[in-house]
């Protein structure tokens, strides 16, 4: 049994092949999980330990500055342009390397890429995103640290991100895309 | 021998305030891109955050909608990946705190001290993101409105910056930077051009 097999044997695609709906795995920079191996629920704590590290770097680095975010938008600080930029330039050499020498996983696997297709909730929605961005200072990975730093009022803006997120699935096939 | 004790504990003091110290951009920038292979090579996973966003709608409130009907379990490796990124930002502001003030471009603070922005003791700052702030109009505002545009829009976009600027740069698709574009110019028009209005509600 293939990989594909499994793949599309998920609910996931099941909703993408729908001919009225878009093709979920294109339209959305989520995981697909297609890994065929049933571990242990705990076996997900290896995620945890990298996030623990990634979290320190968050905080530490300042990511989760609001002010570092209004600076960037600003153009007054080099700041967030060298974080993202090392942190594309790492990411894309890892994986030219990963490609390049058919990199598995610990178990084995092989590491799959799926391209992604354009389409024009990349442009609208990105400036959606831009937009509260700026407001809140915070992108999802940041709003998650600044939970762990204290500031728990921040949960509010979580709570209203899961709205807004909400609210897309729901207006999904009326919205143009 | 005890000379050697106290050298190890200047040794750790130093490095433990060395860390405490804010971290340059290129240590941060580091870590975040090998996050991308290091998810990869544990099995197989794509970086990118804001799908927790969906798989808290499709846990919680799936209401019937398809977008969320899929079985969000299997992507319970990323509440994992969450659940670090909050236990590490908390070793970040408890053991690793630094106590000095958030140090901010002179021009910035400049234009939000016409905002009565004016502290600048946490990265957060209170007088805008606080339970205080939020029964304002400005606060309601920025917080409720702001926190729903960006998960309305990362989901429209498909991806937030870690989905399409980290991991789908780094795998070259044009997609991804079309996104991020649009990320970095929606920031703009709303920090130029859009805040002045809104941080004087």
């Amino acid at each position: 049994m293939s990989n594909t097999n499994n793949f599309q044997s998920t609910p996931v695609q099941n909703a993408g092949l729908n001919p009225t709906d878009y093709e979920v795995r294109s339209l959305d920079a989520m995981c697909v999980n297609e890994s065929e191996l049933k571990h242990p629920w705990w076996y997900n704590f290896k995620y945890t330990a990298v996030g623990l590290i990634f979290g320190l770097a968050f905080v530490k680095a300042e990511i989760v500055s609001w002010f570092r975010i209004q600076e960037m938008f600003r153009l007054q600080s080099f700041h967030m342009y060298g974080v993202i930029g090392t942190g594309v330039v790492l990411g894309a050499l890892s994986v030219y390397l990963i490609k390049k020498f058919k990199v598995k996983t610990i178990y084995g696997e092989a590491i799959e890429f799926h391209p992604k297709k354009f389409n024009r909730g990349q442009i609208y929605g990105g400036l959606i995103f831009g937009f509260g961005w700026a407001m809140t200072g915070a992108c999802p990975g940041p709003l998650f640290a600044q939970i762990g730093t204290g500031a728990m009022a921040v949960g509010v803006i979580i709570l209203s991100a899961i709205a807004g997120t909400w609210t897309y699935g729901y207006l999904r096939d009326k919205l143009p895309h | 021998m005890s000379n050697v004790i106290i050298f190890a504990d200047t040794n750790h003091t130093i490095v433990m305030e060395s860390l405490s110290q804010p971290w340059p951009w290129w240590a941060a920038g580091i870590i975040i891109g090998l996050t991308v292979p290091a998810l990869l090579i544990l099995g197989n996973k794509h970086f990118g955050l804001s799908a927790n966003l969906r798989h808290a709608c499709a846990a919680f409130i799936p209401a019937n909608i398809k977008f969320f009907q899929y079985d969000w379990k299997k992507e319970a490796w990323n509440l994992f990946f969450v659940l670090g990124i909050v236990g590490g930002a908390v070793i970040a502001s408890t053991v690793l705190a630094d106590p000095n003030p958030v140090k901010v471009a002179p021009e910035l603070a400049a234009e939000l001290q016409t905002y009565g922005i004016t502290d600048y003791s946490s990265m957060i700052p209170t007088q805008l993101v606080s339970w205080e702030s939020l029964f304002s109009l400005r606060g309601f505002v920025m917080l409720v409105l702001g926190g729903f545009l960006v998960g309305f829009g990362t989901r429209y976009a498909g991806g937030c910056t870690s989905g399409h600027a980290i991991m789908g740069l780094s795998n070259l698709q044009i997609p991804s930077l079309i996104a991020t574009i649009s990320f970095m110019a929606g920031g703009f028009i709303m920090a130029n051009l859009l805040l002045p209005f809104l941080m004087r509600l």
